[in-house]
């Protein structure tokens, strides 16, 4: 659903409509009978209750702000989670890096264990797991020449991390790194549909199976 | 080979970063949350307006020898209707970058707002009965009076964007011109309300 006060603009648009609706109930009132103002009032609120309700099936088609630079740098942005240390994503990374000239910045959002642990901010455990994740990650990209930094993302949603980093991060394309679908919560909730959808930018869907690479998970 | 760059930075001491996201600035976020809590206390002053006319009152409504002056209201309700133009007015000028038309736009809407609120007094003078007459005029100027202050709080506002609007602040970017959409946002939500109070308490 679209915040009507989301901006200076969508808030005047909102005076307008409630303008042109009072008007319509104060003629009512004046010209006809109090009552039927009234009823005309219950009818543009019930209108008004349904439009809402429509609105809210689904989300507008938006695109994430990509911030810009100046220089011809190829940036990466790669975002992962367990599986930011896999093998696949290592090697699809490299050969994406242009031989080693592109920057990387990798994103590792620190996902809680459940619901509950999240909405009551529970997180330290989370956040140092994938402390460690990124650690031992880029640990891996410095002994293949790559540059990259990289730090833990805050936030629970994915989506949000990956538009989070976009904005001061002038990525060329996104790399997304999941378990196979079979375990990939991130799949199951359609993390890199919507990137392909919401983000401007080429997407790389890398599926990193971490039983298969003999990796043991941080 | 080039040496790498590793800069994890999310080891540092003290407390987290402020976390940049929801896709929505701060500032703005800020006001749209101090509305939220302020249409819950409009929606309190509402329920009991309603339970007044509704439920407790068994006469005519407003009480007999009590009347509102619905054309003085219905002038000053188009005054407060076109501040809101104006100061989308000013908005759009600064998001153009015609500087003459936001502060111009501003300044239009601060007189208006005033003078909004110079009749609003001036109708408290002469309407004729006080807060202290019958739960009508308690509820009356609890409703009107709510939404006075708050015209007060948006000038307060609106002044000191005026004041930096004319001394060469704000710019077409949308982060150089907070300074006038937040007070813009919240302006519009008076009028809104007022809209609201108007019809409901002088008309229906």
């Amino acid at each position: 659903m679209h915040n009507p006060l989301r901006s200076e603009a969508d808030a005047f648009r909102l005076v307008v409509i409630v303008g042109v609706c009072a008007a319509v109930v104060i003629a009512a009132a004046l010209v006809i009978d109090p009552v039927a103002g009234a009823i005309v009032l219950a009818v543009e609120i019930a209108a008004g209750a349904w439009l809402a309700l429509r609105g809210s099936r689904g989300t507008l088609p938006r695109t994430a702000e990509v911030a810009s630079a100046p220089d011809d740098v190829h940036r990466i942005l790669v975002v992962a989670n367990e599986t930011v240390g896999g093998r696949a994503l290592l090697d699809e990374i490299r050969a994406r890096s242009r031989n080693g000239s592109a920057e990387i910045l990798v994103v590792v959002p620190a996902l809680t264990a459940s619901a509950l642990e999240h909405w009551s901010s529970d997180v330290d455990g989370a956040l140092a797991d994938a402390g460690r994740r990124l650690d031992a990650s880029l640990g891996g990209m410095r002994g293949t020449g790559l540059r990259a930094s990289g730090h833990v993302g805050d936030h629970h949603e994915p989506a949000a991390a990956i538009e989070d980093a976009l904005r001061d991060f002038a990525a060329d394309e996104l790399i997304i790194s999941t378990h196979p679908p079979a375990r990939s919560r991130w799949l199951e909730s359609g993390v890199v549909e919507r990137a392909e959808r919401d983000v401007p930018l080429p997407v790389t869907h890398v599926v990193v199976d971490l039983e298969a690479e003999g990796v043991e998970r941080a | 080979m080039e040496s790498a760059t590793v800069a994890a930075d999310h080891a540092h001491h003290g407390p987290p970063e402020a976390n940049q996201s929801s896709r929505i600035d701060r500032q703005t976020l800020g006001i749209l949350l101090f509305i939220v809590s302020e249409i819950m206390l409009f929606g309190a002053f509402f329920a009991s307006y309603f339970f007044l006319r509704v439920v407790a009152n068994d006469g005519p409504w407003p009480p007999e020898g009590l009347e509102l002056p619905v054309a003085v209201a219905g002038v000053n309700t188009a005054i407060l209707i076109s501040s809101s133009f104006t100061v989308h007015w000013a908005l759009e000028g600064v998001r153009r970058g015609n500087r003459r038309a936001m502060q111009f736009g501003l300044a239009a809407t601060w007189l208006l707002g005033a003078t909004f609120l110079f009749i609003q007094i001036n109708e408290y003078i002469h309407i004729g009965f006080s807060a202290r007459d019958t739960a009508f005029g308690s509820i009356f100027y609890g409703l009107t009076g709510l939404h006075g202050a708050h015209v007060f709080v948006g000038l307060v506002l609106l002044s000191f964007a005026n004041i930096r609007g004319w001394r060469g602040h704000f710019g077409p970017k949308a982060k150089d011109h907070l300074g006038v959409e937040v007070p813009g946002i919240y302006w519009h939500f008076v009028d809104v309300m007022w809209i609201i109070v108007f019809t409901t308490v002088y008309i229906l």
